[in-house]
C-alpha cells in the first residue's frame, strides 16, 4: 500500500505502525480504524490494548503487527494499565531516570471493554486526570466471542444473546451513549469518529493526543461479520451511520460541543438499517420507532452545540 | 547499624517502601492494609518521597496500574488484603506471567463470608498458584527487612518476578514494635537502581502480553515455572547479603529448638512466636518438641524442609486456611507432598485454627500437641485434619 499514490492516500502518512498481515476478517473497518489511529499518532507512542478482536488478530505469539511498544494485560483494565504506564513515565522523567520525549499514551478497547466490563477502570482513569488518550473501537457487540450483545448494541439489533424472535425485537435497550458519559467526566477532549471519514478521524486523534489530560475518541467500527453484511460495504455503511444521524460526528473541547460533519438533511434511518442482516427482522413500526429516537437524539446534540 | 525505634509496623513498612525510593504506588483502601498506604501518601504529600501515588478506584485497577508502571520500568509497589486480593486476582496471575517485578505487601485477612476483617491466611492461599514469589514474616523487623529484600529479589534481572510479602493483619500491621531502620547507605549498598530487562520504549518497540495459541502456551507456562524455581538461588543470595548488611540472617525454613525434637510444629507468619512459647513449655515438661517456620512459601523450599525435619517423627501443621472438601489445610497438603515417598516419612497431623483472628494461645498449642499425639498413636481416629477450638 505504501507505493500506491491514489487520491486521498496521497495526503495520508504512508508509514504504518499497525502493519498488514494481521488476522482480522475481510472488510473489518475496526482494523482500518486502528491503522488510521496508529498512523495519526506516529511512533512516539505506547499502546495499551484491552482483550478483544484487535488484540487477538495482532499479537499471536511469537508474531506482532505492532511497530510501536504495545502492552496487553486483560479485558477490563486497558485504561488502568495505561494510567500506570503514564504515571510511571512521569515519575521516571521527574527523577531523571528517563528522558522526556513527549510520548503519547494510548489505551484502546472495543465497546465491551469500554462500555461494559472496563467502564469502571476507564471512569477511574478519566477522573484521576492522567495524560492519556482512550480510543473505543465500537462495533456494537462482543464480536470476538461471537456477536453477543453489549450495552453499546443498538436497539433492535439481533445478536447471539439478543436474538430476534417471536417475543423479541432483538436488542431491547437503546445504545449506551459512551461519549456523553465521558463528557460528564469533565475531560478536556471528547470526540466521535468513523473510519469512513479517515481525515476527520486522524485529525481528532491527533488533537486528542495533543490535549494535556485525558482525551477520549469513540470510533464507530463497522463489523461486516457481526452486522451480517457484505465486507465490501463497510465504508458505505459507516457513511450511512453518519448521514442518517444514527452516529453523529462531533467533538467536545473543554465542554464546548461542535458538529464536525453536518448534513443539510438527515437521510432516513431505514437506508442504514436495511442493508444489515442484524436489522433484517425489523418491522416498519420498529423502524419508525428508531427513526423518532434518532431524530430526537440528534436534535438534542445539535442544541448542545448552540449553547 | 540503623536506629531502633518503637513504631507501628505498618508505618515502618511504608517507611521502608519510601526508603526503597519507589516510583509508583497504586492502592485502594482495605482494612487492615490502610495504615501502610496512608503513610505512603503522606510521604508523597510531604515531599519526603518522590513518587506517583495513584489512588485507584479498585484493587483490580491497583494491580493493573502496577502492571503498566512496572512495564515502563518504574519501581512499583502496592498493598492489599483479603477481598482486595480476591478482586485483583485475575491481574495477579497475569503480572507473574508478564514477569513484572511488582512488590506487594499482603496484610493477611480472612476472606468473606461471613465478612471478617481479622487475620488468617485464607486470602493468600487463594493465590497459591499465581506464580509470584511468596514470603511470610513473623515480626515488624522481618517486614521492614523484607520490603528491601522483595525489591532486590523481584528486580534482579535473573529473576524478574513479582513478590508478595505476607504480614499478618492487625497482629503485625497494628502493633507497635521496636524496629531497626536501615541507614540510607545500607539501602544504597543493598538495593541497586531498577534496571528492567524489558521496557516499553518507543525507541525499542516490543509487544508485551501477546496471545498464546496451543502451540506455544505450554512452553510459556513451563518457562514461567522454571523462572520461579530458578529464582531460589537469587533469593538465598539476597538473604545472605541482607545478613551481611543488617546482621539478621533469614532462611527459607527456620527452626526453633529442633535439636533432638521428635515432634515439631510447622507454622507460617506471626504464629511462630506463640508456638515457640508452647515449645519452651513442652520442653520444660521433658517433651521433645520443636518448631519449624516456613518463611518461603513459593518457590517451595523442598530441600530445606526435608533437611530441617530429617530426624522428626511427627509434624503438627498449623493451617490458617481451609481447602473446602479437600485434604484439609493447604499448608498440610504441601508438607505431606514434600515427604511422600521419602525414606523417613514423618506422620503429619493438621490443625486448622486461628481463623479470622481467633486467639490461639500457647496453652492451646500444648493441647494441640497432646491431641496430635493421640491421633498418631491411634488412641483416637486418625483424621486428615482437625478444626481446633470449635465451640460446641
Amino acid at each position: 500500500m505504501e507505493t500506491l499514490n491514489v487520491y486521498a492516500t496521497r495526503l495520508i502518512e504512508k508509514k504504518d505502525y499497525f502493519t498488514p498481515g494481521h488476522r482480522a476478517c475481510q472488510g473489518c473497518a475496526e482494523a482500518l480504524a486502528v491503522r488510521l489511529v496508529a498512523k495519526a499518532l506516529g511512533n512516539n507512542v505506547i499502546v495499551g490494548s484491552a482483550t478483544g478482536c484487535m488484540e487477538i488478530i495482532s499479537s499471536p505469539l511469537p508474531f506482532t503487527n505492532w511497530k510501536v511498544p504495545w502492552l496487553h494485560v486483560a479485558f477490563e483494565n486497558a485504561a488502568a494499565v495505561l494510567s500506570g504506564a503514564e504515571a510511571g513515565y512521569r515519575a521516571l522523567v521527574r527523577k531523571g531516570k528517563r528522558p522526556e520525549k513527549g510520548t503519547v499514551f494510548l489505551a484502546m478497547g472495543g465497546d465491551g471493554a469500554t462500555t461494559d466490563i472496563g467502564f469502571q477502570a476507564l471512569s477511574g482513569a478519566l477522573e484521576r486526570g492522567h495524560n492519556f488518550l482512550y480510543v473505543c473501537y465500537d462495533n456494537e457487540a462482543y464480536m470476538n466471542t461471537g456477536i453477543q450483545r453489549s450495552s453499546s448494541t443498538p436497539f433492535g439489533a439481533s445478536t447471539t444473546t439478543s436474538p430476534s424472535g417471536k417475543f423479541s425485537p432483538g436488542q431491547r435497550t437503546w445504545k449506551k451513549n459512551m461519549a456523553e458519559i465521558v463528557v460528564a467526566h469533565d475531560v478536556p477532549y471528547v470526540a466521535t469518529a468513523c473510519a469512513s471519514y479517515p481525515f476527520d478521524l486522524m485529525e481528532k486523534v491527533q488533537k486528542a493526543a495533543r490535549t494535556p489530560g485525558p482525551a477520549y475518541v469513540h470510533i464507530l467500527s463497522v463489523c461486516p461479520t457481526g452486522w451480517r453484511m457484505p465486507p465490501n460495504k463497510a465504508i458505505w455503511i459507516g457513511r450511512l451511520a453518519v448521514e442518517t444521524g444514527v452516529f453523529p460526528l462531533f467533538e467536545v473541547v473543554d465542554g464546548k460541543y461542535r458538529m464536525t460533519h453536518e448534513t443539510a438533511e438527515l437521510k432516513p434511518v431505514e437506508e442504514y438499517l436495511r442493508p444489515q442482516g442484524r436489522f433484517r427482522h425489523l418491522t416498519a413500526e420498529m423502524i419508525a420507532h428508531i427513526q423518532k429516537r434518532v431524530a430526537a437524539e440528534y436534535d438534542k446534540l445539535v442544541a448542545k452545540t448552540r449553547l | 547499624m540503623g536506629k531502633r525505634v518503637g513504631v507501628e509496623v505498618s508505618i515502618a513498612a511504608a517507611d521502608a517502601v519510601g526508603m526503597a525510593n519507589v516510583d509508583v504506588v497504586a492502592a485502594y483502601p482495605i482494612t487492615p492494609q490502610t495504615h501502610i498506604v496512608e503513610h505512603l501518601s503522606e510521604l508523597v504529600a510531604n515531599g519526603e518521597l518522590d513518587a506517583e501515588f495513584i489512588p485507584v478506584e479498585s484493587e483490580h485497577s491497583a494491580m493493573s496500574v502496577c502492571c503498566g508502571s512496572s512495564a515502563i520500568g518504574a519501581r512499583t509497589f502496592t498493598c492489599t488484603s483479603s477481598q482486595g486480593l480476591a478482586l485483583m486476582n485475575e491481574i495477579v496471575f497475569i503480572a507473574a506471567s508478564l514477569r513484572l517485578p511488582i512488590v506487594m505487601i499482603l496484610a493477611n485477612r480472612s476472606l468473606s463470608g461471613p465478612l471478617s476483617i481479622w487475620n488468617d491466611h485464607t486470602d493468600v492461599m487463594s493465590v497459591r498458584d499465581c506464580g509470584w514469589i511468596q514470603v511470610f514474616t513473623e515480626t515488624g523487623q522481618d517486614v521492614f527487612d523484607h520490603v528491601m529484600w522483595a525489591f532486590r529479589v523481584a528486580e534482579d534481572p535473573q529473576v524478574s518476578l513479582p513478590v508478595i510479602v505476607n504480614m499478618d493483619g492487625f497482629i503485625l500491621t497494628h502493633v507497635i514494635e521496636p524496629i531497626e531502620f536501615w541507614e540510607p547507605d545500607m539501602v544504597r549498598k543493598y538495593l541497586p537502581d531498577f534496571k528492567p530487562v524489558n521496557v516499553l520504549d518507543p525507541d525499542k518497540p516490543t509487544t508485551v502480553g501477546g496471545f498464546g495459541m496451543p502451540g506455544i502456551y505450554t512452553e510459556a507456562k513451563m518457562a514461567q515455572n522454571e523462572a520461579l524455581i530458578q529464582s531460589k538461588s537469587h533469593i538465598l543470595k539476597a538473604w545472605q547479603e541482607l545478613g551481611e548488611v543488617t546482621g539478621r540472617h533469614y532462611q527459607p525454613v527456620e527452626t526453633y529448638r529442633t535439636e533432638g525434637a521428635e515432634t515439631v510444629f510447622l507454622t507460617m507468619g506471626s504464629t511462630g512466636d506463640t508456638v515457640a512459647m508452647a515449645v519452651d513449655e513442652l520442653r520444660s515438661q521433658g517433651r521433645p518438641a520443636g518448631l519449624i517456620k516456613l518463611r518461603l512459601w513459593r518457590p517451595f523450599p523442598f530441600d530445606e524442609l526435608r533437611r530441617a525435619a530429617k530426624d522428626v517423627k511427627r509434624i503438627i501443621v498449623i493451617d490458617r486456611a481451609v481447602s473446602y472438601g479437600g485434604p484439609g489445610g493447604p499448608v498440610a497438603s504441601e508438607i505431606r507432598s514434600a515427604f511422600y515417598g521419602e525414606k523417613k516419612m514423618p506422620a503429619v497431623t493438621n490443625f486448622i485454627c486461628g481463623l479470622a483472628g481467633r486467639d490461639v494461645t500457647p496453652d492451646d498449642y500444648i493441647a494441640i500437641y497432646a491431641k496430635s499425639e493421640e491421633m498418631v498413636t491411634g488412641r483416637v481416629r486418625q483424621e486428615d485434619y482437625v478444626f481446633y477450638g470449635v465451640r460446641e
